[in-house]
């Protein structure tokens, strides 16, 4: 006899609950999925990287920080972004409150590069809430162009 | 302070085949936000990274408050790795009455914007003394 697969059962339980109650709150149930994953669970800050010849631009989505709690430092080719986001409102009482969306704490985040950087030149910018790192390649690992001879 | 957004002239569903158009509808996300009530306002505090004071629009119709955001921010280079993607930002409240809609204040700092909503006269907490007899 096979043995039933408990992880399934859980999924089939979880699938049938969600239409429940999909069915039961039809707006509210299409706009936000029943068991989102809590903030912890997320990476913070997010990241994008870009990169052309010789610099690699890493760009993090992190609003309202104080540049004072950031702290941005580079080993090898890993970047560690670390600080704390700050309570907008850290008297307000949780009875003042509507609507807290926005998560605050301390961050810390380590980011590894495709290649190795200077990291004598690595510069920071952090403007309208994107910290912008520019860190310029390593010697080594600029690509160097051949010419081709026709023989 | 209920969330309400409110469909722009919404057309019924004619029975006709679906053309690809031209323009495409514009993507947007609601930015996260935090709203806490204080003695005389009310503070509406949202996250709108990229954007800057020139692109972004705050206004108050038939006592819904609208905030849009279009973030300026443009990457140099090619794109290696992506976790997140700036596009518009939009999100609509609906206000009651206890707010002075006239007197609502602004400000945006590092992408963040705050807003505050002065409560009306009437609706401010009135202490009442209890007078022991």
């Amino acid at each position: 006899m096979p043995r039933p697969n408990v992880f399934q059962e859980i999924e089939n339980l979880r699938r049938e609950m969600d239409r429940m109650a999909s069915e039961l709150f039809p707006f509210q149930a299409r706009r936000q999925g029943t068991f989102l994953p809590g903030r912890a669970a997320r990476q913070y800050p997010l990241v994008n990287m870009y990169d052309d010849e010789k610099f690699i631009y890493l760009e993090a989505l992190a609003p309202g920080l104080n540049t004072q709690n950031l702290d941005v430092t580079v080993v090898h080719n890993t970047v560690t972004i670390s600080g704390e986001k700050l309570h907008t409102a850290p008297d307000a009482k949780p009875e003042q409150y509507h609507r807290s969306e926005r998560a605050a704490g301390r961050f810390v985040r380590s980011i590894e590069l495709p290649t190795e950087v200077n990291d004598t030149k690595v510069t920071a910018d952090y403007k309208n809430g994107i910290l912008l790192i520019t860190l310029p390649k390593a010697e080594k690992a600029i690509p160097r162009r051949i010419s081709v001879k026709v023989g | 302070m209920a969330e309400k957004t409110y469909p722009t002239t919404t057309q019924q569903q004619e029975i006709v085949p679906e053309w690809e158009k031209t323009r495409t509808e514009e993507r947007y996300i609601a930015p996260p936000v935090d709203i806490y009530e204080e003695n005389d306002a009310l503070k509406v505090v949202a996250d709108l990274p990229g954007v800057d004071k020139d692109s972004v629009a705050v206004h108050v119709y038939n006592n819904i408050l609208t905030i849009e955001g279009k973030p300026t921010h443009k990457a140099s280079g090619n794109p290696v790795y992506s976790e997140f993607e700036l596009v518009n930002f939009f999100r609509q409240f609906e206000l009651s009455d206890a707010v002075d809609s006239e007197r609502i204040s602004a400000n945006l700092e590092n992408g963040v914007l705050t807003l505050t909503l002065p409560k009306s006269e009437k609706a401010k907490p009135k202490q009442i003394s209890v007078n022991v007899s």
